[in-house]
């Protein structure tokens, strides 16, 4: 562990420090389109302990974790420097056991022996309104659901679970974010979390199709509700927008291996935000994907680079919405099976600009299985690959410091504050190893970590691993194309070189740029490598040489010059006015 | 002998083996009962029962979580140091149980360890009670409840190791009343030479054992239905091998 990533665990303890971030609460019109039964707005305070109560109760005989979760804790205090909201905020509810004794104290008041005996001797506390309004739902929703904690714990307590059902009691009386109920609202209305309507989402599908083309002059399509396909892949739906290289490089890989693909309108997200809100809306949205599955006729569906959608899958849906008549898997897997069989044509060396390092998204590290399938992509993809400290990747990866629901503005600072250990990390690397691209395969990350670095000042980019493996990709075509827009700007640079040139030193003038550049070399000592610093094409020289185009008859003519005279003859346009008719050719 | 004597070594055994035997067992009985709709293990290492239950008895053997941060591994050492102690000491007290004359063998040979761990033991005990009143994040989600069963173990353990080498009592009556309460013949106390360093140990130890079904010792059982450790993904949940598809 570097001497940074150490200090991060000196942390002043500052009780209530927490207290003041906290999230905007639903609106009636999200609110009522949960699939959860949820009051429309915070239940008056003298109903909210019996409710609240009933959830408990239900809760606890419904899940083994959470009985088994609120019996065993001792309290020795392994998971709490292990909480990055923690290691930022420096208070005590917020670790991973004070977060959790918010709501055991409640339950050993209300369903224990010993708590209805001998109350606060055994942390034993009664519930209040005051309890869930000021307490729970402040930090339980300062827990991103990372699951780092049960790691460490000596008996796996997994404060996920404990946050989970902190939420789903709160949802029973009407304390539900603002940010979440909007997210999976949209998801009922436009299919994706962002809601981006059908119209949109396919445009955008197509404007990333004519980007392909451009730089890659291959005709790679990004099929939109095909009626039968495959394939069913579900992007993060930010990957339309803000990550189009991610949706880009998985279009190609695509493209490359043949697949018989498709998206889908109706559930074109791969997020499920109903991890973070309640089993039944996690189970809604996971059933969006399955009906669609089904009606393709997809024999396979593939999770974009999202870490709660990977989780939402990897662990629920074959429990809640199975026998599933498909197979599932992470684009991470099916990528690094393609390469592995060697389907993809890489060359390695067109990476050579980045040093990549990986932040392992923590759903896919510790809840989804998903930890050489990144390394391996990455390393078939770039040759410059470092890793982080090994106490803060893999199965011990911190968050980034918005998952869990937590990504919205209101919370910036704690987000700020939470992303504060990856930053660290990273600033290691980046300060050791020249480190300037952070893979993050994960939506939320992608949102976060940016603002993150540029918080804490680290000089790096934030991007997707499919990003990488669009890069070192070639597809079929996609070299003679690439040799026909090389030699074509070559031409151009040539054109260019034998206009006259001046020298912007002494503002000597030469025939051509070459002669301008001898100049350069023997009265000013500057090399030729750095010879465009000094010396420029003469003003309007190079549109005067370059071939033009007559407007009112499209002849076209070697130069400028040969086409004013044109006009001038053939169209009785005076020299002075030529420009209104000839063009430079495009 | 007064009658609370007579309450602490005739009575009260039963009371504690009903309390101790049924509370643990109702304990166990309710995790086991509650369902897992979903499975959730915390990876990596579970794609197999082998492979969980290696995890968990890592968990339980050498505090294998405990051990992967390295500011935690002072507390590694105590807690393990303890838990193995108590054990060892929990060992040679079968000597008291086991054998109609002669203790069987491997109990004899556990008698070293087990005075040892005895001797031992209290210094993992302050170790664990001290961190508590010391760091400032402990202190402050430490309970009641948790000072009181440290407190109540290093009673057990003091009271334990002053009747052994302050206030010895006859170690063959010992074994007597023991084997009698086992074969639910009560014990004439004017027949035996136990005094009152042994009874304080005696009545400690149940008030100990009748605590554990209620309290937070009994994780001890717990860890052995932990999801994120117990659930595991068989190859069949999710396929890697593009062929099937």
């Amino acid at each position: 562990m570097g001497e940074q990533l150490e200090k991060i665990y000196d942390v002043e303890l500052k009780p209530g420090a927490g207290e003041g971030y906290v999230c905007n609460l639903t609106k009636p019109e999200f609110a009522e389109l949960m699939k959860t039964n949820i009051p429309k707005e915070p239940l008056p305070d003298e109903q909210m302990v019996e409710v609240a109560l009933k959830r408990l109760d239900e809760l606890r005989k419904e899940r083994k974790s959470i009985q088994l979760y609120l019996d065993i804790c001792v309290r020795c205090g392994a998971c709490i420097k292990q909480c990055h909201y923690f290691i930022g905020t420096g208070d005590p509810k917020n670790t991973p056991v004070g977060r959790a004794e918010l709501l055991r104290k409640v339950y050993r008041a209300h369903f224990t022996i010993s708590g209805k005996l001998f109350g606060k001797l055994v942390g034993a506390e009664k519930l209040t309104p005051e309890i869930l309004k000021n307490e729970w739902y402040k930090y339980f929703y300062q827990c991103s659901e990372c699951r780092r904690c049960s790691v460490f714990c000596p008996y796996g307590i997994d404060q996920a679970e404990i946050t989970m059902a902190g939420r789903e009691v709160l949802n029973s009386v009407g304390l539900a974010t603002k940010y979440i109920t909007q997210v999976i609202s949209q998801v009922y209305k436009h299919g994706n979390n962002l809601g981006i309507p059908e119209p949109a989402f396919k445009y955008n599908c197509q404007f990333l199709e004519e980007e392909i083309k451009e730089t890659t002059g291959v005709d790679v399509k990004i099929p939109v509700d095909k009626e039968k396909a495959e394939i069913l892949y579900l992007p993060p739906s930010a990957d339309l927008f803000t990550n189009t290289d991610t949706m880009i490089g998985v279009a190609k890989v695509f493209h490359a291996v043949g697949a018989d693909w498709t998206m889908s309108t109706y559930a074109s997200e791969a997020a499920n935000f109903g991890l973070f809100f309640s089993y039944d809306d996690m189970k809604a949205i996971n059933l969006r994907v399955v009906e669609t599955a089904k009606k393709l006729g997809a024999k396979l569906v593939i999770f974009g680079e999202c870490g709660h959608a990977w989780r939402a899958a990897r662990q629920f849906m074959e429990a809640m919405n199975g026998p599933l008549p498909f197979k599932f898997m992470n684009i991470l897997e099916y990528t690094a099976e393609q390469i592995r069989k060697g389907k993809l044509k890489l060359d390695k060396s067109r990476n050579d600009d980045v040093v990549v390092t990986l932040h392992d998204p923590c759903n896919y590290a510790r809840a989804g299985d998903l930890i050489e399938e990144t390394r391996f992509v990455i390393q078939s993809v770039c040759n410059n690959f470092v890793e982080m400290d090994e106490s803060v990747t893999k199965v011990k990866t911190f968050c980034c410091g918005g998952g869990g629901g937590l990504l919205t503005e209101e919370i910036m600072e704690l987000r700020m504050k939470g992303g504060l250990p990856r930053a660290t990390a990273v600033k290691e690397v980046v300060e050791a190893h020249g480190v300037n691209y952070l893979a993050a395969p994960c939506a939320i990350d992608k949102a976060q970590l940016p603002l993150v670095m540029k918080h804490y000042d680290i000089p790096v980019q934030v991007g997707g691993i499919h990003d990488l493996v669009s890069k070192a990709l070639i597809l079929e075509g996609q070299e003679e194309f690439e040799a026909k827009k090389k030699a074509e700007e070559e031409a151009a640079k040539a054109a260019a070189a034998a206009v006259p040139a001046v020298c912007g030193l002494c503002d000597a003038e030469f025939a051509t740029m070459d002669e301008c550049c001898e100049h350069a070399e023997k009265d000013h000592k500057i090399s030729k490598e750095q010879c465009d610093m000094v010396c420029e094409a003469k003003e309007g020289a190079a549109a005067e040489a370059a071939p033009a185009v007559c407007g009112l008859c499209d002849a076209e003519f070697a130069t400028m010059d040969e086409c004013c005279e044109h006009a001038e003859k053939d169209h009785k346009i005076s020299k002075e006015q030529c420009d209104m008719v000839c063009e430079p050719k495009k | 002998m007064g009658v609370l004597a007579n309450f602490v070594v005739n009575v009260l055994p039963y009371i504690t083996f009903i309390v101790f035997v049924v509370g643990v067992i109702y304990r166990i009985a309710v995790w086991w009962s509650r369902p897992s709709p979903a499975p959730i293990p915390v990876f990596p290492g579970q794609r197999s029962v082998g492979s969980a239950i290696t995890r968990v008895l890592a968990d339980v053997v050498i505090f294998r979580s405990l051990w992967q941060f390295p500011g935690n591994r002072i507390l590694w050492l105590g807690a393990w140091v303890f838990h193995v102690s108590f054990l060892l000491i929990l060992l040679r007290h079968l000597r008291y149980f086991l054998g109609e004359e002669a203790v069987p063998g491997w109990v004899a040979a556990v008698q070293g360890l087990g005075i040892a761990a005895a001797l031992v033991i209290s210094i993992p005990l302050l170790y664990l009670l001290i961190r508590r009143i010391v760091h400032a994040d402990l202190k402050f989600i430490s309970t009641p409840a948790d000072y009181f069963v440290l407190l109540l173990i290093l009673s057990v353990v003091l009271s334990g190791l002053y009747a052994k080498y302050f206030a010895t009592p006859f170690v063959v009556d010992v074994k007597y009343v023991m084997r009698s309460l086992m074969a639910f013949q009560p014990v004439d106390l004017n027949t035996v030479s136990l005094n009152s360093a042994f009874l304080l140990h005696f009545f400690l130890v149940q008030v100990l054992a009748m605590y554990i079904p209620f309290s937070k010792v009994m994780h001890l059982g717990g860890i052995f239905f932990s999801p994120t450790r117990t659930h595991h993904f068989g190859g069949e949940a999710h396929t890697k091998k593009l062929e099937e598809a």
